[in-house]
């Protein structure tokens, strides 16, 4: 099932898709353009944990010049940086390089402590895409990737579709793409990750516990470039979903 | 979560190489590789939620780790979101202050984001009290006391962070909201004092019983 979760006459819904329409928790079936669309996530107790992966596709890693990793390279997003599909992410004033980067998006669906690659699956809930949005010119060596390149408002769009793991037998086999303006710039497969799903749930629950909400964004694969406003970014991931943002100025 | 939270909090924030003495520590390495410059933005790092212990919790340290590192400060509790404001109006953005005890395994470098370093399970003690603004009053007049086993290792004092509170609030409100609940730590001092499991961590603030005394002992984690 894809799920998402929407705005629509005043009120915030959990949806499904239902035969290309959103089918509300009420019973209400509405357009998807009649919507505003949230991040596909359910609410959590407690603010959820984003965890981000740098150079986690050898291709990209050499794209910026670093030879791979040899262990997961990491970074944390606060949950105010996300955004759902169909909106818009800022470009600041000034700056000479924003690139976006389509991710994988696994959402965990249970407690994860000290879990082995071999049983990481069980406690995933399911997949979305990320548009994991990076404004170069603020990029510092302390603590790399920093903060003010990777946890800017709006620059994290998710969505949008959160689908369950019965729908993707294997999240290693997916081909990601990225269009502007129609397009197509990044062309990628999961397959090409260096640090796999199931490595990655293994190495992070072997030092901090995932809960339920929490996500990983696997990273992004060659073919990044520059965003300018009003271009319109569609970052796809196979039997994901096709996640649209379109950038605009700051105001 | 085994950690219950002392409040409903946001994302939670620390920030390094804030106080004057930590930077000094550091300078003849800034123009180094792989830093190559000194920082211009607040350095920061999210304390995820299940770091979160109360005051009182016993925290596991990993076998692997024969000591920990404490990072004894004072945090923020965001009230009102703060989005590109100014320094000038920055405070009025802030519910209540607490204590916290920012654990961290000790990492040579900071060229990385410290995540296997700084979110262990249980690693950042929070409380025991939210005092009010005008509990506190100015938050960067505070000196802190660090007792490991009630000998006194450390005092940081707030007055000698390079951004003060309102500064950083502003610098960081630059280019993300602090949402209401977030957290947002003031700054750590330089030589942060080491405990090892079986040690009692107390951190409080002189002259201002109205934050209390964040208690916390560190326990060997069970394998």
């Amino acid at each position: 099932m894809k799920h998402a979760r929407v705005a629509y006459d005043g009120a915030i819904h959990d949806a499904t898709e239902h035969h290309g329409r959103l089918l509300l928790a009420d019973g209400r079936l509405v357009d998807f353009d009649a919507v505003t669309w949230l991040p596909p996530l359910a609410p959590v107790p407690w603010p959820r944990t984003v965890l981000a992966l740098g150079l986690n596709y050898a291709d990209h890693a050499k794209e910026l010049a670093f030879k791979a990793p040899e262990e997961p390279l990491v970074f944390i997003k606060g949950e105010g940086s996300l955004i759902g599909h169909r909106a818009h992410t800022v470009r600041p004033a000034g700056v000479d390089y924003m690139h976006y980067e389509c991710e994988l998006a696994v959402v965990i669906g249970q407690r994860a402590k000290n879990v082995k690659r071999a049983d990481a699956y069980d406690f995933v809930a399911g997949y979305t895409v990320a548009n994991d949005y990076a404004i170069r010119d603020y990029l510092e060596n302390w603590y790399r990737p920093n903060l003010r390149v990777k946890n800017r408002d709006t620059c994290t769009p998710l969505g949008p579709w959160r689908v369950d793991t019965a729908e993707v037998p294997n999240p290693m086999a997916l081909a990601l793409s990225t269009t502007v303006n129609g397009k197509l710039t990044q062309s990628g497969h999961t397959r090409d990750m260096i640090f796999d799903v199931p490595y990655l749930i293994e190495y992070f629950s072997s030092f901090m516990t995932l809960n339920p909400g929490d996500l990983i964004l696997t990273g992004t694969p060659d073919g990044i470039v520059d965003c300018r406003p009003g271009d319109v970014i569609v970052t796809e991931i196979e039997g994901i979903g096709a996640l649209v943002n379109t950038i605009r100025s700051a105001s | 979560m085994s950690h219950a939270p002392v409040l409903a909090a946001g994302t939670v924030y620390g920030v390094l190489l804030n106080s004057r003495d930590e930077w000094a520590a550091w300078a003849a390495q800034m123009n180094e590789p792989p830093y190559k410059a000194a920082p211009k933005a607040p350095v920061l790092y999210v304390k995820t939620a299940n770091t979160w212990s109360t005051c009182g919790a016993a925290i596991a340290v990993p076998a692997r780790a024969p000591e920990v590192e404490i990072g004894a400060s004072l945090a923020m509790v965001i009230g009102t979101a703060a989005h590109q404001i100014s320094a000038d109006t920055a405070l009025s953005h802030v519910a209540g202050y607490v204590l916290v005890n920012d654990l961290s395994l000790p990492h040579a470098s900071y060229y990385r984001p410290p995540i296997k370093y700084k979110n262990l399970d249980g690693f950042l003690g929070i409380g025991p009290r939210c005092a009010t603004p005008t509990e506190v009053g100015d938050p960067n007049r505070q000196r802190l006391e660090v007792r490991v086993d009630g000998r006194l290792q450390q005092i940081v004092d707030l007055a000698q962070m390079r951004r003060h509170a309102a500064q950083l609030i502003a610098d960081v409100s630059e280019f993300m909201t602090l949402r209401h609940g977030d957290v947002m730590l003031l700054g750590l001092g330089a030589k942060r004092p080491l405990a090892s499991a079986g040690q009692r961590i107390e951190i409080s603030a002189i002259g201002m019983p109205a934050l209390g005394t964040l208690t916390n002992t560190l326990v060997r984690e069970i394998a």
